[in-house]
Parts: C-alpha cells; sequence; structure tokens
C-alpha cells in the first residue's frame, strides 16, 4: 500500500512544484465538475480559461482585476511570513474605500491632482485603521487576530451599506444605494488607452518590488521571516513580537485599503455596498499558492483573475453561476494545502507484511 | 415591557442561540482532540443548501435536516484528509473550507434562490409549555432546541463521564502519550473532527429549514465565525456554551428589544446587525485579557499536526 515517508530535509524543489500539481488538480477537478454538469468539459475549458484573454482587451481586464489581488496579497504575505494571520483584508479593503470615497465626495466638482493623491493616502490610512483594531486587541490584550479582523469584515460591510443608504447616498440617484459617480479629477488615469487599466496596475508592481525589499533585502523583514520559522529564536534574538504584529497587520491594512481606493477610483467610479467582489479572502488564496513570494503573488494573482473572468464567461456562455469561480478558488487552495505533504514527505509503495 | 413582549423576545433568543449551541458543541469536541477546525462557516453554508434542496425536493425536513448533517460531515472529512492525513497547516486548511463551502453553496444554491418552504410547526411540550413567560419560549419551540439540549447533556456526559470522552481528551492534551499507549490518535481525531462537521451541517440545515426557510447566498452571516469564537469564550467548557449561545442569540434579536421598549429611537438597522460581530470582538477581549484563563482551559495539543512516527 502507499506509505508517506519523512524526507531527510525538505525538498526545495517540491516547494516550487506543488503549487502547479495544485494547479493541475484544480484543472482535472474543473473538467470532472464540468461534465458532472453535463456540460462538454473541452468546451468548460476553452470557456473558462481561454476565451476570457482571447484578445488585447481580455488582457487588461486581467490585468485590471489582478491589480486589488496584487496589493492586497503582498501586504498579506508580509503578515504570514511572521505568522500574523489578519484574515480580513476584505473588511479592510472596504474601509480603504469608504475613506478614499469620502475624500472623492467632499472633493465633488473641484479640480486638482491633489484629490487623487489625497484618496490614495486616504484609502491606505482607511485600511491601516481598521486593521489596526486586531493589532492593537492583539497586543494590548492577546485576542486572537483571525477572529476579530474577520468580524470586522462584517462590520465594513455593515458601515458601507448605511452610508450608501445615507450620509453617501447620491441624492439625485432615485434612493438607489450608491454615491454620486465621482469627478474625471477622483479618477485614476487610464494607463491603456481604450480600456480600463488604470494607474493602481502601477501602484501593484511597486507594492510588489516593495514588498520585495522588505521581504529580503531589510532587517525587519529577515526578522520576521525568522519569528515565522522560529517563534521561540525569535523571542530569544531579542525582536520584537509586538512591532511584527503591528507591521504585518498594518502592512495588510494599509495594500488592502489602497487595493479599495482603486476599485471606487477605477472600475467602479463610485461607492455602493458591492466594493469588494471578495478580492480580500481570494488574496489569501493568493498568497499561499505564491508561497508568500512576490515574484510568486504575481502569476498568482494573474491566475485568479482569470479564474474571476472565467465565472464571468462561464455565466453568460455556459449558463452557469458566476460563484462557480469561488469554488475553483477554494478547490485551489486545498489541492495546495494537500500537496505541501510532498515538501516533507515522500510516497512510498510498501508491501503489506503478510 | 409587558410579559407577551418578554415571552416573544425570550422565544426569539432561544431560537437564535440554537444554531449557535449546535456548532459550537461540534467544534468543542473537535477542538478536544486537538483538531482546529475553522471550516465552520463553509460546512454551515454547505449544510445550509443541503437541507434546503432536499427538504424542498422531499417534502420531509428531517430528511433535509439529515442531508445537512452529511454535507456538513462530507466536508470535514475532506479538512482531516488534508491536516490528518497530509499533515496540512490546520488554521490555512479551515480557512480553505470556509471559502470552498460558502463558494460551492452559492453555485448549488443559485437555481434556489426564489424557492420557499413551507414553516415547520413547534413541537409543543404538554403542561411545561403553560408556564406563564417561558413556557412557549422553552417548550413551545422548534424540535431541533430540544435536539441542542439532548446535545448538550450527551456530550457532558461523553466528555466528563465516559472512558472515550476521557481518551479523547488526552489525545487533545498529548497526543504522544496517547499514541505510546496504544491509542489509535489520528483515527480518534478523525471521528471527532467529522463529528464537529456533522454538527456544523446540522446547525446550516437549522438556519434554511427551520429559522428562515429560504435560501440566500452568505444566509449563515458569520454565525460559523461567531461559533468558533464562542468556544474560545467558553473556554471549552459545554455549559459556558449554551450559556454563551444564549447571549449571542440576544444580541442577535436585538432590534426586538428596540421594538419592544416603546422608545422613541431610530437606529439604522445596520447598527444593530452589527452588534454579534461586536459582540464577538468584547467577549473576545474579556476572555483574552487574563493570557492563563485561555492557557490553561485550551487543549495542548489544538492545531498542532501530530504523526505517529512507524
Amino acid at each position: 500500500m502507499l506509505r508517506l515517508e519523512r524526507r531527510p530535509e525538505a525538498s526545495q524543489m517540491m516547494s516550487y512544484a506543488s503549487p502547479l500539481i495544485a494547479v493541475v488538480l484544480m484543472l482535472i477537478g474543473g473538467l470532472l465538475l464540468f461534465s458532472a454538469l453535463g456540460k462538454d468539459p473541452i468546451e468548460g475549458f476553452k470557456v473558462f480559461f481561454l476565451y476570457p484573454i482571447s484578445d488585447a482587451y481580455g488582457v487588461s481586464e486581467l490585468l485590471l482585476k489582478a491589480t486589488p489581488l496584487m496589493l492586497c496579497a503582498i501586504g498579506l504575505a508580509v503578515g504570514f511570513r511572521a505568522n500574523v494571520w489578519n484574515i480580513g483584508a476584505e473588511g479592510q479593503l472596504i474601509a480603504g474605500g469608504i475613506a478614499a470615497s469620502a475624500v472623492a465626495l467632499y472633493f465633488y466638482e473641484a479640480q486638482g491632482a491633489h484629490i487623487l493623491i489625497l484618496m490614495v493616502i486616504a484609502g491606505a490610512i482607511g485600511g491601516m485603521l481598521w486593521a489596526a483594531i486586531p493589532a492593537f486587541l492583539k497586543i494590548r490584550f492577546n485576542t486572537n487576530e483571525i477572529l476579530v479582523s474577520l468580524m470586522l469584515v462584517y462590520v465594513a460591510q455593515l458601515l458601507v451599506s448605511w452610508l450608501v443608504h445615507g450620509p453617501m447616498m447620491d441624492p439625485d440617484g432615485f434612493n438607489f444605494p450608491q454615491s454620486r459617480l465621482f469627478d474625471d479629477s477622483a479618477l485614476l488615469p487610464i494607463l491603456w488607452e481604450g480600456t480600463r487599466l488604470n494607474l493602481a496596475f502601477g501602484f501593484a508592481i511597486s507594492a510588489l518590488l516593495v514588498g520585495y525589499i522588505f521581504m529580503f533585502r531589510s532587517f525587519a523583514g529577515f526578522q520576521m521571516q525568522v519569528a515565522g520559522y522560529a517563534k521561540d529564536a525569535a523571542r530569544y534574538a531579542g525582536f520584537s513580537a509586538k512591532r511584527m504584529i503591528w507591521i504585518g497587520l498594518l502592512s495588510g491594512g494599509g495594500m488592502a485599503g489602497l487595493a479599495g481606493m482603486s476599485e471606487v477610483a477605477g472600475p467602479m467610479g463610485q461607492i455602493t455596498d458591492h466594493v469588494s467582489n471578495n478580492y480580500g479572502f481570494a488574496a489569501i488564496i493568493v498568497a499561499f499558492v505564491a508561497r508568500l513570494n512576490p515574484i510568486g503573488i504575481f502569476f498568482a494573482s494573474l491566475l485568479m483573475a482569470l479564474l474571476y473572468l472565467g465565472g464571468e464567461q462561464a455565466q453568460q456562455y455556459l449558463a452557469l453561476p458566476s460563484s462557480i469561480s469561488n469554488v475553483f478558488q477554494g478547490m485551489l487552495l486545498m489541492f495546495l494545502l494537500g500537496s505541501d505533504v510532498l515538501i516533507n514527505y515522500r510516497v512510498r509503495w510498501k508491501e503489506v507484511a503478510a | 415591557m409587558e410579559t407577551s413582549i418578554l415571552s416573544s423576545i425570550l422565544f426569539a433568543t432561544v431560537i437564535a442561540g440554537t444554531p449557535l449551541i449546535i456548532v459550537a458543541l461540534g467544534q468543542l469536541v473537535a477542538e478536544k482532540s486537538g483538531v482546529l477546525n475553522l471550516g465552520a462557516e463553509g460546512m454551515m453554508a454547505m449544510g445550509a443548501i443541503a437541507g434546503f434542496a432536499v427538504t424542498l425536493h422531499s417534502g420531509n425536513p428531517w430528511l433535509g435536516v439529515l442531508a445537512g448533517m452529511l454535507a456538513g460531515a462530507a466536508m470535514s472529512f475532506l479538512f482531516a484528509v488534508v491536516v490528518l492525513t497530509l499533515m496540512g497547516n490546520q488554521v490555512a486548511s479551515g480557512l480553505a473550507l470556509s471559502i470552498l463551502g460558502v463558494g460551492l453553496s452559492a453555485f448549488i444554491g443559485k437555481p434556489y434562490e426564489s424557492e420557499i418552504l413551507p414553516s415547520v410547526g413547534a413541537l409543543r411540550i404538554p403542561l411545561l409549555a403553560d408556564l406563564p413567560v417561558i413556557g412557549d419560549a422553552l417548550f413551545n419551540q422548534q424540535a431541533l432546541v430540544y435536539f441542542s439540549w439532548a446535545l448538550f447533556a450527551g456530550i457532558v456526559w461523553f466528555l466528563y463521564r465516559s472512558r472515550s470522552g476521557l481518551v479523547l481528551r488526552a489525545v487533545g492534551e498529548s497526543p504522544s502519550s496517547a499514541h505510546s499507549i496504544g491509542y489509535p490518535v489520528i483515527r480518534i481525531r478523525y471521528m471527532a473532527t467529522i463529528f464537529g462537521g456533522a454538527m456544523a451541517g446540522i446547525g446550516g440545515s437549522f438556519l434554511s429549514v427551520f429559522y428562515t426557510p429560504l435560501w440566500v447566498e452568505g444566509m449563515v452571516s458569520g454565525r460559523g465565525w461567531i461559533a468558533i469564537a464562542l468556544v474560545v469564550f467558553a473556554t471549552w467548557r459545554p455549559f459556558r456554551v449554551l450559556v454563551g449561545a444564549y447571549l449571542f442569540g440576544g444580541v442577535m434579536v436585538a432590534q426586538l428589544f428596540v421594538q419592544g421598549s416603546n422608545l422613541d429611537i431610530n437606529i439604522p438597522s445596520q447598527f444593530l446587525s452589527a452588534l454579534p460581530y461586536l459582540a464577538t470582538i468584547v467577549v473576545l477581549v474579556i476572555i483574552s485579557r487574563d493570557q492563563n484563563t485561555v492557557r490553561l482551559n485550551a487543549p495542548v495539543s489544538l492545531g498542532q499536526p501530530y504523526r505517529p512516527e512507524a
């Protein structure tokens, strides 16, 4: 029978191969899912993974969708490396979107570059404030940051729902739960003519670069890595655990807030009660699939963005609910965590002793 | 406040607390064996849609509850394979299970969004139900309310009075000692995890079949997470889970208190809906303030992978 046997040391190769194995398993799972639903699996595969990026506009939409994922995932990865489990990026994204929208609506019909700059700052600060709550409670009262950051997701969703039904509602909007459309001065400039791809993609690439430098070239990044591998060693070396919690949560919150800003000032152009499309949760999957590595995050975000676009296509051409994207995302992470066993173990065939 | 209003608030509190009791007690058993499954939200969502779909097609709510239970158990089996056999990270795998369950339930549930189930009548216990104020709230209730009490009694007996319960707790405290005296650690953890999943599934089906007999995407709305917080809040003691669940049930029906108070206050509904989540944070702060309370009560090996060597 098949047995797992511990490797003498962790396999470097497998730690890179396991995300690829997970992607392959997800694709197989997808083919099975399509057949189970009575759809031609090859056709389903094409609709899901090829049609969305078959032209230049499709590629621009892919990059647009990948932008908030990259931003959230790089911020989360900084914390995850030190075992700071911020899983409330979804709420921090909404908080950033709210703060940026407040600036945009305050300066409604005003002109000038300062508006966008203020929106970027407000978005990041909004997300950081939302993340500061679990950080403060963790440091001061030792509360579990997973549960607190997650509860705040629901609170943020209710907060934005109240705002767009009340103070931020468009006065001429026939009571629809949405704000006014922002002025051009409060919208991010388009990077690629004829598409919706905007400056936020530039933010995301810069964030990946800064994240890379922080993780691999800074002492604080090194300290967090040590703390992630061996908590006691980090404490013995005198690395401040409090500082790591702050850095871990605030980087996640700040980046998620920026992602929220780039949604309201980008493809949405206003604030509604659907600021996020589960990007904050999908980014957790991105961070894991990417092995918390900025280069990996770039590619994993593209893959995750493709799953989003594929879901939309599947809705249009296969009459399947677009939540099929979430099914693929969940499968991917489950398969990844399962195949990670191959990093420390190998599979051996052993005769059962008679 | 009139007695009839008080009685109806009490009634609503008990009913809102019931799924939390069932789910949190299931999680408590799994955690006592050392397995931390953060996937309760996803398992409840799958239990809810399975329960709803089967009830709608069969017309029998009890088949629905059974289906919900099986759906939750299947989800937790998947989790158990990843964390127990393949030694995956429990925190990450639980998150993955939540994301998968919420996504899969939304996917399966799309065609059911416009359907409504007939509401199931209460099960009235003679004599006791005639008591003033508490009679209706406690003894003229959904059958699953009585089930949650039986579950509580059963789990207290199992954990603290039975030999198997002792073994289960030993596995959670020190898997290597339990293994060295010959107990099958992994098998026991499998069973405890699947029991937790089955209870989460029942809790989910209670929501979609009895509580609000309809299916809406995201209808579990954080109850799975609140149940996990509840186990911490209860410092892994069943009686405190029971009390805590009714406290949360009361917070969830807060709008009834506001309506019943005859006060002329106009609070946006979103603020009242946020109360359970804020209350969760507050109780976590209260219970975690003293690190020793949590450390002394938490199963020692909670969340740690264990693999018996040879």
